[in-house]
């Protein structure tokens, strides 16, 4: 089980008065957030709005210009524990189609912050693997090159891959773009069940407004700011998401 | 002639490994420019009249690390950082070759390779540097397969991703002067990268690829030397011919074949 023992009660992940600039354009602007364990947290906002900056900054990826973050209580400067963190990166930054990679040396490579270097892959690691596989639906497809799945699978492969180190948490950068509807569906459902039977905190950035209010437990609003955080009901109520996108919105509204 | 198939295994077995990440990580012109940089230390070892291979060692990995520290200050495009350490190293071998007042035969068999008067002491530098190699692939497989397939997913994992560039760079440049001895400075490059692309063609999983490679290279290395034992031609040229023609059979095979 992935219940966290040594930070109950605190929060997984403490974001606290975090600003970025790219040279002279502020993306990031005094951001403090918190994220709880067992979260589904949904991070919203249009673009350019700093949703992947703060994603990238709360893994480490990125230095903010100001301010700091804690995982699991301590200072990213001195977090060693990335086990605990699983990421799934958006898909167009990830690999190139062609990569000669079976789906199971992919998944099988997310446990090689784990296994420690100069070490070969062991049993644990191979046994990890194929359960990850297994939760996402994709065991039968182990021997596939990975070029050779569809973006969905493709994309299950990925959260696979970050799944079998048994992360606590789970990060996911815009994972829906270029799936269709259907693959979408099972996703969420994925994402759904992880975080209720397995109880691992999401944080899922996303562009796709509608599904992910329905989906997550907890909704973020970031335009440079944190515009808002609290549940999806509330998000409504208070109208802070049509405020956030005013005309996106009204597109949206209209395709309905 | 045992030498020399000891030479051309070792050679045969490390540069395909070193040839398949490079290709992957699309930097196949790095072993192309260290071979030309190393020439600038061998021709600096001749004038100096101390052992030319210690020179394009030390050459090499001046010119590694100077190419990855370019290369991740992110202050050039890729190529243009290449592109001026395989000219620089050239032009610094061409002034030093004319000081020696021009070519002369241990020199020509710099630039285009004598696997068959391998000498001991070469030998012994050739089987160390390739032990070494083959050590630091094989001992860190799963981590360079990491930084190849998802460099970014490997930083967050933990993994020490710049020093494992670096070490590949080193890698690449300790290669580059084994094989330099085999098929000569000119031809380096093509060692590492053709059988490595070969493999690419046939490619079932990352491990069947490296597996792929390796006996591409090490048929090519085996063809190369025996055709050029009984005909009498340049044993670099042949090798690299007898890559080619792997090369071009795989092509075929995988046209027929069709695509699962």
């Amino acid at each position: 089980m992935t219940t966290p023992v040594t930070t109950y009660g605190r929060p997984l992940v403490e974001v606290t008065d975090v600003s970025f600039s790219y040279g002279d354009e502020r993306v990031l602007d005094h951001v403090t957030l918190q994220i709880q364990s067992g979260d589904f947290l949904g991070i919203i906002g249009p673009n350019g709005s700093g949703k992947t900056t703060l994603l990238r900054i709360i893994l480490g990826l990125l230095r903010p210009d100001s301010g700091r973050v804690r995982l699991f209580g301590t200072d990213l400067a001195e977090f060693r524990e990335w086990s605990r963190v699983g990421y799934v990166p958006q898909k167009a930054v990830a690999f190139e189609s062609l990569f000669p990679a079976s789906v199971f040396e992919v998944v099988l490579s997310g446990r090689c912050g784990r296994a420690g270097v100069g070490r070969r892959y062991g049993a644990d690691d191979r046994a990890m693997s194929v359960r990850a596989l297994e939760t996402v639906g994709m065991i039968q497809y182990r021997d596939r090159l990975i070029g050779r799945l569809s973006a969905g699978q493709q994309q299950r492969v990925f959260i696979a891959r970050a799944l079998a180190s048994r992360p606590e948490l789970l990060l996911l950068d815009e994972p829906t773009v270029g799936v269709d509807l259907d693959a979408q569906e099972q996703f969420y459902s994925l994402l759904c069940r992880l975080n209720r039977d397995m109880g691992t905190t999401m944080v899922l950035v996303s562009h796709d407004i509608a599904v992910i209010a329905q989906e997550v437990t907890q909704l973020a609003c970031l335009n440079r700011r944190l515009v808002f955080h609290g549940s999806p009901d509330e998000a409504m109520r208070s109208g802070a998401v049509e405020h956030m996108y005013r005309a996106e919105s009204r597109l949206v509204a209209h395709r309905h | 002639m045992q030498r020399a198939l000891l030479a051309g295994a070792i050679i045969g077995t490390i540069a395909p490994m070193i040839g398949v990440f490079l290709v992957l990580r699309r930097l196949s012109l790095i072993a192309d420019t260290l071979s030309h940089v190393a020439l600038a230390g061998v021709a600096g070892g001749l004038l100096l009249q101390t052992y030319p291979l210690a020179g394009a060692l030390v050459a090499a990995l001046v010119g590694a690390v100077g190419i990855e520290r370019l290369r991740t200050s992110g202050r050039l495009f890729g190529e243009a950082a290449l592109a001026i350490f395989l000219s620089g190293g050239f032009a610094v071998a061409v002034v030093l070759i004319s000081l020696a007042r021009g070519f002369n035969v241990d020199l020509f068999s710099y630039l285009f390779g004598a696997i068959t008067v391998v000498q001991p002491r070469d030998l012994w530098v050739i089987v160390l540097l390739g032990l070494v190699v083959l050590g630091a692939v094989t001992l860190l497989s799963k981590e360079l397969f990491a930084i190849t397939f998802d460099e970014e997913s490997a930083r967050v994992q933990g993994l020490p991703v710049d020093i494992l560039n670096l070490l590949l760079t080193v890698l690449v440049a300790v290669t580059v002067v084994v094989a330099m001895r085999i098929v000569g400075i000119l031809l380096t490059s093509a060692l590492l990268v053709i059988p490595a692309v070969t493999a690419l063609r046939l490619a079932r999983s990352f491990r069947t690829t490296l597996v792929v490679a390796v006996a591409c290279s090490l048929v090519s290395v085996l063809v190369g030397m025996i055709v050029s034992f009984y005909l009498d031609i340049a044993a670099g040229g042949a090798i690299v011919l007898a890559a080619l023609t792997l090369f071009g059979a795989a092509t075929l095979a995988r046209r027929e074949k069709p695509r699962r």
